[in-house]
């Protein structure tokens, strides 16, 4: 059978690896480094264990929500003698999922919790990154480890944490409002709620977020900030010109992670609302899906919220690359 | 008139020192307050839970931990077994097939690669709840669901680990060294074994360790898997103790002592391993 790809000096193979194939050479200096085609099974070996898990974990359970958001269980026959029977109803399922007011408002409010919290998670990480690179600064490598420290607690967890913090009867900052006069800070009501989320998200991404843009800012050549000093620049105009722009990718990436973390707000609310009547079972948009899939066992309905989700997200996402790719070309400009 | 020069620019140095430092302290307590808090409340008798100052240590810390470990015959150590075991062994065979194939997709070009590649990074904008939901249907088929397998299999897939495992191969393996490998007769299985795995140790570590803690912080993943208490991990039996715990003084108390227990091995681990960090495959990874 023919292949085109089997013979490794065609041009299209050619046309695909030269330009890897040039730029390796001139990083190592030597001329002849070229990548070969061989006849060997042994790249199929090695990433086989990792295709066939890809394929049974992520494929075939996408396609298989694909496929189920496009069918509904329908009564057929009508009156109570009905028999349900699985039909094909195109795009019903995602037209009901815009008409379904928990959905849509759970949406709304998992796009207010995310402008609070991953502009300022981001923003505060690359604040302390920055401290961290600057030259004056003292105690950094406690700050640096206590920052990190969050990192190691469960999302879960953390908002069990924050959780008796913010209840009345056990918060140590509503103590001190109550003892001012003030009353109990409304953490755990239903317009606390965005902060009350935020604040938990914020507090276990920063560190995470921070040492990622600090290892990056710590690759940044020493020559170019020694030269802008040179030049009279002070440190905050250095750190605003010269480093942020050149930490950007360690930046597009952090802020992708940010939003896909956002987007898949649940555990928190779930393990809050024991503590609050503000919280319902449909507060973020993933705890409908669930509660869609395994309460009200309306499979379709899930599957067809959760493919909007997977779109929205992978919109979000790549309209945060381009802004930030924007950004700094309009900045080295 | 110089003296005063002097001091003025003495000032602005101190300034320029104590500025950041105080931000970055403030940013310090601010991370260790909960963790804190969580601690001083570990030592709360369930009465003195509600009655005492909130950063005012008890005098319950050894009654709340019999009581964690004597909970419902034992379970929380179960919890806490269940959560070595799903990070543990995920983490391991997670690194192990994220190194092979990082491998084979950095040094060799094979038909089918581009692809898998490309759908890998796709995946890595699949949220947790598209993949969980219908998981748990295709593992309800295979009777697998609700096993401690159903939790682990899909942890050891990691398009990241894959990823990053790439950049590694791509940065720390010189093709020279491959060719000169083949050219002295050493099989392809040889060459992956005694000269790239040795290679890409220090990026194995990172993803081992990226991998131990997203699996061991997991919640999304085995609360839609499992219903058998005795194969939790601990945020899903803590999440239930909380819930269940609703208004109750003793369950609260538990819930808070658990919380205590659970985070100290992990951020003494994390602490522990960070300076074997290989983050700039990370930060670096993504060029513009």
């Amino acid at each position: 059978m023919f292949n085109p790809f089997e013979n490794g000096n065609s041009p299209v193979t050619q046309a695909i690896v030269a330009p890897e194939a040039t730029r390796e050479s001139a990083v190592r200096g030597t001329g002849k480094v070229r990548r070969r085609r061989r006849r060997t099974i042994a790249p199929y070996l090695l990433s086989a264990p990792a295709i066939l898990l890809y394929l049974a974990f992520t494929v075939i359970p996408v396609f298989y929500a694909l496929g189920s958001s496009f069918f509904a269980q329908r009564l057929t026959g009508g009156g109570v003698l009905g028999i349900k029977k699985t039909v094909f109803v195109a795009f019903d399922n995602y037209l009901s999922v815009f008409q379904d007011t928990a959905l849509v408002g759970g949406l709304g409010r998992l796009v207010i919790y995310g402008i609070i919290a991953v502009p300022l998670t981001l923003g505060l990480a690359l604040l302390f990154a920055l401290l961290l690179d600057a030259p004056g600064s003292r105690l950094r490598g406690f700050s640096r480890t206590t920052i990190f420290i969050p990192y190691a607690v469960p999302g879960v967890v953390a908002a069990l944490m924050w959780g008796f913090m913010y209840l009345p009867s056990t918060s140590p900052f509503s103590y001190v409002t109550r003892q001012l006069g003030l009353g109990s800070i409304p953490f755990l009501e239903p317009h606390g709620l965005f902060g009350a989320f935020a604040n938990i998200s914020i507090w276990g991404g920063i560190g995470f977020n921070m040492l990622i843009i600090f290892t990056s800012l710590q690759s940044i050549p020493s020559e170019l900030v020694e030269a802008a000093r040179v030049d009279g620049a002070s440190e905050v105009q250095i750190a605003l010109r010269v480093k942020v722009p050149l930490v950007a990718p360690a930046l597009v990436l952090t802020s992708i992670f940010g939003i896909l973390g956002a987007l898949q707000l649940y555990g928190e609310p779930t393990m809050l609302k024991p503590m609050t009547n503000s919280i319902s079972d449909t507060w973020a948009p993933l705890m409908t899906i669930y509660r869609d899939a395994f309460t009200l066992d309306n499979l379709p309905a899930a599957a067809a919220a959760s493919m909007i989700l997977a779109i929205g997200t992978a919109i979000v996402s790549l309209a945060a690359l381009a802004s930030v790719r924007g950004l700094t070309r309009r900045n080295n400009a | 008139m110089s003296t005063i020069t002097t001091s003025r620019s003495g000032l602005r140095t101190n300034r320029a020192k104590i500025v950041p430092t105080f931000i970055l302290v403030i940013g310090a307590v601010y991370c260790l307050i909960p963790v804190a808090w969580v601690f001083m409340a570990a030592t709360k008798a369930p009465g003195e839970l509600f009655s005492s100052f909130t950063f005012s240590p008890g005098s319950g810390l050894v009654a709340n931990l019999t009581s964690l470990f004597s909970y419902n015959d034992g379970t929380y150590g179960l919890w806490a077994a269940n959560s070595l075991l799903y990070a543990g062994v995920g983490g391991v065979a997670s690194t192990l097939v994220s190194a092979a194939a990082g491998y084979a997709l950095a040094k060799f070009q094979f038909v089918g690669g581009r692809l898998f590649f490309g759908a890998l990074l796709a995946g890595l904008l699949i949220p947790g709840i598209t993949l969980a939901v219908p998981q748990y249907l295709l593992l309800s088929d295979v009777h697998l669901a609700g096993t401690r397998l159903s939790v682990l299999l899909p942890s050891i897939i990691s398009p990241f680990g894959i990823y990053l495992c790439r950049v590694q191969a791509n940065g720390a393996i010189a093709q020279e060294a491959l060719e000169a490998a083949r050219i002295d007769g050493a099989n392809e299985w040889r060459i992956f074994r005694s000269i790239a795995l040795p290679l890409m140790v220090p990026g194995m570590v990172t993803v081992f360790l990226l991998q131990f803690v997203g699996i061991w912080n997991n919640f999304l993943l085995p609360y839609i898997m499992l219903s058998d208490q005795s194969t939790f991990p601990l945020t899903v039996g803590l999440s239930q103790l909380l819930n269940q715990g609703s208004g109750s003084p003793a369950l609260y108390s538990l819930a808070i002592i658990g919380a205590a227990v659970a985070i100290l091995p992990l951020i003494a681990l994390v602490l522990f391993l960070q300076r074997f960090w290989r983050l700039d495959l990370v930060s670096g990874g993504v060029k513009g």
